[in-house]
């Protein structure tokens, strides 16, 4: 079971995917040890970090699954998205990226575990901190940077930035900047994908501090009255910018606030649990309607690049969760306890990561800008034309390509 | 002694606002002094609009000051102190919430409170746009005077700082210019900021006062330390001879008026300069506050020079420029000499990567001055 989705999520042409599929089996150093420990094929019990907790609803088994490859892959992924997310960070400072950036370093396990439990055809929307939802649709680094550094091959065309990031062929409905507006959006998929009967479902992600925007309680009432397959994923990252959750919130319990919705507290910072969550909701969304997942997650960087994070919460804070609970760190362990790979096996993938990241930025540098008229595209359908006025007065007419 | 001077500089920025244009040169001098005399620290234009809300918290014990994250000194550094100094009662962060802050907001205010609500960014202001428009515009109107939300203040940052994107840039101001009930009020300078804020708090009507935010740190200028208010709903002719250090010198011009609000003053401002090497003379105008606005004010000006150029960084279609335009057309018809002229941001959502291209910039002003002049 494990196998075939995984089988089918890397012929599905993710391009996330694919390098490790090619490290693994075509580089020596690497096959070795997974061969000589356990076979490709071979299935791995592993219990979650922790128990999940629910409401008003059954609690999914801690006991999960794997293979040698899935936990290969898992490293992989988590690992580019923090590498691409760290360099992201450079290119800001460096001026390359403009406009606002907000990173997702800390909360890779809930992009990674979710894309694990579910298919393209499930739809994802998020908010602004997109870009690792976006590669984990199966987005290419290339167009990420293009799209950061605001350049032709970037995924929305240039012209969304940061904040902005789309793929519709991965029905990934992006980016948005509103708190808390994306979620009906959400269940407005989900109600498409309900009548379209298909067995798909809409996981429609929103921080702790946008569950306590009132449109988020409309859209559960709305998605609950029709039974919609809607996942409302909480990334409770336990701050929204400055704001920590017990401020905000009378109760953070955000598994909880949905009252005749259930709910699951996940640990977010545990790949396993939300793969194993985000499966039983797709099962229990499919069924009975919605569901809120709470992901226990935490962003490493501050709100977003004008945020230095270290005024609102401690650094001691900060390196616990970096030395207890890193998604990433977990994984190596398990990859060291399984004995599928040498420490310096994974530094070399590490760099090898590094590399591609490079790469990716230098070539995304040669994309161009947009063209100037493209300020003018988009805006409505073609034909419709923009107005505008030039200096002189005169109506400046722009006839859409 | 000082303070007393600095009383007649605000009686007579307040009191008899509308003033001939024929400002004497005597009078600006006179100005100049008492401006000196009575000038406090440089500050910039955050600083000073916290230092009216110390004064509005110091002033009434029932002057509340929210918003998300403001008790940590919000975004842009405005709200910074006020817990420390007043407490957690008074100035408290909101969860995010925008509607829910303004709807509450409204109902401090109807219990007879000053209720200062920030809203992080004016592009973050139309999930509240129900409870500003419907609400807090028609309170006093629909409840035949029983209730008001007089004391309610919406501070919001607007406007674009070079690299915001769509969603840390816009001008939404026409929006709530078609709001009667509500006050729209939008400062260019740290100095004004202070006074215009002031007046926002104390004003008995519901206001929505937009900050430029591209001026936060940039605007520099002599800001008093005193308590002072400047007037709302008169607009002041000016032209900065020296902008930085916040000279005023009121000087008329001849040849077109220029009309304008917030950060786009000082753009035009430097168009002015430029047009007057071209020996074109320009009257410059700041509305300050969009609702109700100051009619005669513009009125008088273009009567004097026939021509009237309006600059927004909204979009033209349905910007505020349109009604100012309608408006003096109407009443100067036939002293016009040239087609009302508006140099605004264009008809497309506020873009990422082509911001110079949408923003209303100097030589755009300075060509649509020319070809106006030139008509
Ligand atoms: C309606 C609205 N209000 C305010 C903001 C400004 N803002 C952007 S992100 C953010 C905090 C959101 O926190 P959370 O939902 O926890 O998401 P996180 O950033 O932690 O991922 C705020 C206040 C906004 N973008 N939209
Ligand atoms: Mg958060």
């Amino acid at each position: 079971m494990a196998l075939s989705r995984l089988a089918s999520s890397s012929s599905s042409g993710s391009n996330l995917l694919k390098p490790l599929t090619s490290a693994l089996s075509f580089t020596p150093s690497l096959r070795r040890p997974i061969s000589s420990a356990a076979d490709d094929s071979t299935t791995l019990t592993i219990e979650t970090s922790v128990p999940f907790t629910s409401h008003r609803c059954d609690v999914p088994s801690r006991t999960v699954e794997t293979t040698p490859n899935e936990l290969m892959t898992f490293f992989r992924d988590m690992a580019l998205m923090r590498r691409m997310e760290i360099a992201a960070d450079s290119l800001y400072k460096a001026k390359l990226i403009r406009g606002f950036c907000h990173l997702y370093d800390g909360q890779e396990a809930v992009a990674i575990g979710m894309e694990a439990a579910i298919t393209k055809k499930d739809c994802i929307i998020t908010a602004y901190r997109d870009h690792c939802t976006f590669l984990g649709r199966g987005g290419t680094l290339l167009q990420i940077f293009s799209e950061l550094m605001g350049r032709q091959g970037g995924c929305s065309k240039g012209k969304g930035g940061s904040m902005h990031f789309y793929k519709k062929d991965a029905g990934f409905y992006g980016g948005h900047g509103i708190v808390g507006a994306q979620v009906p959006l959400g269940c407005g998929l989900a109600f498409g994908q309900k009548y379209s009967k298909d067995e798909t479902v809409t996981f429609a992600l929103y921080g702790d501090g946008a569950a306590n925007q009132g449109q988020l309680f409309e859209a559960l009432n709305i998605s609950a009255l029709w039974d919609l397959p809607a996942i409302l994923v909480c990334e409770n990252n336990h701050y929204g910018m400055g704001t920590a959750e017990w401020r905000a919130a009378k109760s953070p319990s955000y598994y909880k606030r949905g009252d005749y919705v259930p709910g699951l507290k996940v640990d977010g910072m545990d790949v396993f649990a939300v793969k194993q969550a985000c499966k039983f909701a797709k099962e229990h969304a499919l069924k009975n309607g919605p569901i809120i997942l709470e992901m226990d997650t935490y962003r490493y960087h501050g709100h977003s690049m004008s945020d230095p994070g270290s005024t609102y919460r401690t650094r001691d804070e900060i390196s616990g969760v970096r030395q207890e609970r890193d998604p990433i760190e977990r994984i190596r362990k398990l990859i060291f306890a399984h004995d599928l790979a040498t420490e310096k096996e994974l530094k070399d993938i590490e760099k090898e990561l590094r590399k591609e990241v490079d790469e990716a930025i230098a070539k995304a540098k040669e994309s161009p800008m947009p063209e100037p008229s493209e300020l003018f595209t988009n805006i409505y359908v073609k034909g419709c034309g923009a107005e505008s006025f030039g200096a002189d007065r005169k109506e400046v007419r722009t006839v859409l390509p | 002694m000082g303070l007393r001077r600095f009383g007649r500089l605000v009686k007579w920025v307040g009191g008899n606002g509308r003033r001939p244009f024929s400002t004497s040169s005597s009078s600006s001098c006179d100005e100049m002094m008492v401006q000196q005399i009575a000038s406090g620290k440089s500050l910039n234009l955050y600083s000073a609009i916290n230092q009216a809300l110390h004064i509005a918290l110091e002033t009434d014990p029932r002057a509340y000051v929210f918003g998300e994250d403001v008790s940590f000194g919000g975004v842009f550094r405005c709200t910074t102190g006020l817990a420390d100094r007043f407490g957690k009662q008074r100035v408290f962060n909101t969860p995010l919430c925008e509607q829910g802050i303004v709807g509450f907001g409204i109902g401090l205010a109807a219990m007879g409170n000053r209720a200062v609500a920030e809203i992080q960014f004016a592009d973050y202001i139309f999930p509240a746009f129900d409870q500003i428009v419907n609400e807090a515009a028609k309170f006093r109107y629909r409840s035949g005077n029983q209730f008001n939300c007089g004391g309610l203040t919406i501070r919001s940052p607007y406007g674009a700082v070079g690299h915001g994107g769509h969603y840390h840039s816009q001008s939404p101001e026409a929006f709530f210019c078609h709001a009667p009930g509500i006050k729209v009020v939008i400062p260019r300078s740290p100095r004004q900021a202070k006074g215009l804020l002031l007046s926002c708090i104390r004003d008995p009507n519901p206001v929505v006062f937009f900050e430029p935010k591209w001026l936060y740190r940039l605007s520099v200028e002599e800001v008093p330390e005193h308590d002072y208010m400047l007037p709302l709903s008169e607009a002041e002719e000016f032209i900065l001879e020296n902008w930085n250090c916040g000279t005023q010198i009121i000087r008329e011009g001849n040849d077109i008026t220029l009309v304008g609000w917030g950060a786009q003053l000082s753009i035009m401002e430097h168009a002015c300069k430029d047009a007057e090497k071209e020996g074109i003379s320009c009257e410059l105008i700041d509305l300050q506050t969009l609702l109700p606005w100051d009619k005669d004010t513009v009125e008088a000006s273009v009567r004097k020079t026939g021509r009237l150029l309006i600059s927004h960084e909204a979009p033209v279609t349905g910007g505020f420029g349109a009604e100012i335009s309608a408006s003096i057309v109407e009443r100067c018809f036939l002293r016009l000499e040239a087609p009302v002229a508006r140099v605004c941001g264009l008809d497309t959502p506020f873009p990422l990567v082509f911001e110079p291209f949408y923003m209303p910039n100097k030589n755009k002003i300075l060509d649509a001055i020319k070809s106006t002049v030139n008509y």
